[in-house]
């Protein structure tokens, strides 16, 4: 299980980063949802992989760490937030301009390209 | 427990959802509760931070939940200043706003920023690194929605890049709680203090790993140099009194750096040996540099503006990453007086914007009301590039001083005042094309109708540059301030008694301890490694 989720997290994390590198909005904005659920399955690896085994303290002497699964499901929320406001965003700016290039236009009048 | 410390978070969270629900279609109540809440803010900011001037810590355990497993908010003399820095910024960018009427251009302003104040009170009051990253996505998700307040593709545009930069480093930044949390298996600032130190030396790969992550992180949060990329161009593009109140948000990056690094991973700790002299002092030195060929380079005056951030983020993060009570105290000092200018500065670039129409530097006809926006640009890019007789001659003086009798001060000099006097040729460049070669120039006297700007934008920006000139007045009060800030930085032990709650009662002590070892022999690594 191990090998399973450590792959899995290289893996989207090397996808997202492969996607982020592109120029254009859409693959970035994938590649960012990716690299999110890299840290998602990352951060719940963070408490240590205990199958079956319940997220409370109870007579049972074995437990998972329930902090983790806490603070996955707030990165959770707040990754969908922000996914979705850089999607309005982004689709703004792409029908206003009708270009999706994430880098600066090439100078154009007045735009610094930086 | 009085409830005070959490006031900066909670009266922003609450004014702003009024303000959607109640006084949606009313610019004029919006206004009055906006201003209203951020004059209590200031009162706040002020009794909290006369309140831990002595040097008390202030905790407050959010549902009385103790330390290491609830969260807390901790106020210290570093956290209350920075608040109250952050509400006289506000007052004057809100005012300029108002005076100006950049808030009836979009929808929303108030309540955004409401909720940016909050976000931004919350990073610095928290005690809790998680509880750090969900205040950093509070401002950032506000900062999102003002930076592309009022619209217009050019704004979009780098509003996407500004998210998408941020949304990474927020993803780099759960790496690195993940990181440290699987190494310590805590999350609490104070906590995690005690446990680093426990941290056996050849078992240091994990949270070395982390510290690592972390500074990057801030390290974007304060656009360092090879991490600044997102700055000019969102900077530039933001409507400016919203780039004036991002003029703090660089700072929240230097806050967590200082609190972070000083700490948990203080300088004499040896699992991050070298961190702060190999790496963060030369590219600290380098933001400087390169934010000053920027200051030239500009041929906007936005980017211009945007690029001095840059340099004097430089010139704070050189003082930080010495990492002496001498130093940080200068960096506090000049960190103060880097906000007041870039937000004054940001706020005449309106100024020249709504008088001119365009921000090119090339001469064009003389302005509307140029003698004062003139008089206010040259005491703002005194300020900003360190001429004396202004405050930030004081603060970098103070920087230089630190530096003195360090190891690398021949670099640290060298390129302090080169970087200086680059970015004076820079302002004085633009100040001269703008005001000056215009009235030479005989260009044609500019078409009737644009206004000369409002009296109440005007009161803003002067109020910020006396903000600036009473840092300058009173620096000897400020520094003496930040001193003692410092002192109590490098002496953490009173800031996690508190908020451990390690001396209730020698019982209670006993107590904790006892806890703590069980929480430990509860975590696995830990274990593995204390055995």
């Amino acid at each position: 299980m191990e090998f399973l989720v450590a792959s899995a997290i290289g893996v989207l994390t090397a996808a997202g980063l492969y996607m982020v590198m592109r120029l254009r909005t859409f693959p970035v904005i994938l590649g960012v949802s990716l690299l999110t659920y890299a840290v998602n399955v990352f951060l719940f690896a963070s408490g240590r992989l205990t199958p079956s085994a319940p997220p409370i303290l109870t007579d049972a002497t074995i437990y998972t760490d329930p902090l983790p699964q806490a603070l996955v499901l707030t990165a959770i929320v707040i990754s969908f937030g922000m996914t979705a406001v850089v999607v309005m965003i982004a689709l703004g700016a792409y029908l206003g301009t009708d270009d999706d290039h994430v880098d600066d236009m090439p100078e154009t009048e007045g735009e610094d390209a930086t | 427990m009085t409830h005070w410390l959490i006031m900066p978070i909670a009266l922003p969270a609450l004014l702003a959802p009024f303000i959607i629900l109640a006084a949606r279609y009313h610019m004029g109540i919006q206004r009055v509760f906006s201003v209203a809440g951020v004059v209590a803010l200031i009162a706040i900011a002020l009794g909290l931070a006369i309140e831990t001037s002595d040097g008390t810590v202030m905790l407050y355990q959010l549902g009385d939940w103790a330390a290491p497993f609830g969260i807390v908010l901790v106020g210290d003399r570093l956290s209350t200043m920075m608040v109250l820095l952050m509400s006289v910024l506000a007052l004057f960018v809100l005012l300029y706003a108002i005076g100006s009427k950049w808030d009836e251009r979009g929808r929303m302003f108030h309540a955004l920023f409401q909720f940016q104040l909050m976000g931004i009170a919350g990073a610095f009051l928290t005690g809790d690194l998680f509880n750090l990253f969900v205040f950093f996505e509070v401002l950032l998700i506000a900062s999102y929605g003002l930076m592309i307040h009022s619209g217009g593709n050019v704004r979009l545009r780098a509003g996407v890049q500004y998210v998408l930069f941020n949304l990474l480093g927020s993803t780099l930044f759960l790496f690195a709680l993940g990181a440290l949390y699987a190494e310590t298996g805590t999350l609490n600032m104070a906590d995690l203090a005690q446990r680093v130190q426990m941290i056996s030396a050849d078992e240091t790969v994990g949270i070395r790993v982390a510290a690592v992550l972390l500074i990057l992180v801030f390290a974007i949060k304060a656009a360092i140099v090879p991490l600044h990329f997102w700055l000019p161009s969102s900077y530039a593009e933001a409507p400016p009194p919203v780039a004036a109140l991002f003029a703090i948000m660089t700072k929240v990056g230097a806050y967590a750096i200082i609190r972070v690094y000083t700490l948990i991973f203080p300088v004499d700790l040896d699992v991050t040996a070298g961190l702060h002299g190999t790496w963060l002092l030369p590219v600290s030195l380098l933001s400087l540099a390169v934010g000053a060929v920027g200051v030239l380079a500009a041929r906007k005056l936005d980017r211009l503006v945007a690029f001095s951030v840059i340099s004097s983020m430089g010139m704070v993060m050189v003082a930080i990453s010495l990492f002496t009570p001498v130093s940080i105290s200068a960096a506090l000092y000049y960190m103060v007086h880097s906000t007041l200018a870039a937000g004054a500065l940001f706020l005449i670039v309106d100024l020249v914007r709504q008088s001119r129409g365009h921000l090119d530097l090339v001469t064009d006809a003389p302005i509307t009301g140029a003698a004062l926006v003139a008089g206010l640009f040259m005491v703002a890019a005194i300020a900003m590039t360190g001429l004396p007789p202004l405050s930030g001659f004081v603060g970098k003086l103070m920087v230089l001083n630190a530096a003195f009798d360090t190891g690398p001060s021949v670099w640290i000099w060298s390129v302090v005042l080169t970087a200086s006097l680059i970015s004076i040729v820079g302002f004085a460049r633009a100040g001269s094309v703008l005001f000056w070669k215009a009235q030479s120039d005989g260009a044609p006297v500019p078409e009737a109708g644009r206004p000369a700007p409002s009296p109440l934008s005007c009161v803003a920006v002067g109020g910020l540059l006396a903000m600036l000139v009473a840092h300058t007045v009173f620096a000897g009060q400020i520094y003496n301030y930040t001193t003692a800030t410092a002192d109590q930085l490098f002496k953490p032990d009173a800031y996690m008694r508190t908020v451990l709650d390690l001396d209730k009662s020698y019982a209670a002590h006993e107590q904790t301890v006892v806890d703590l070892e069980s929480a430990l022999s509860q975590s696995p690594t830990t274990t593995a490694k204390l055995s």
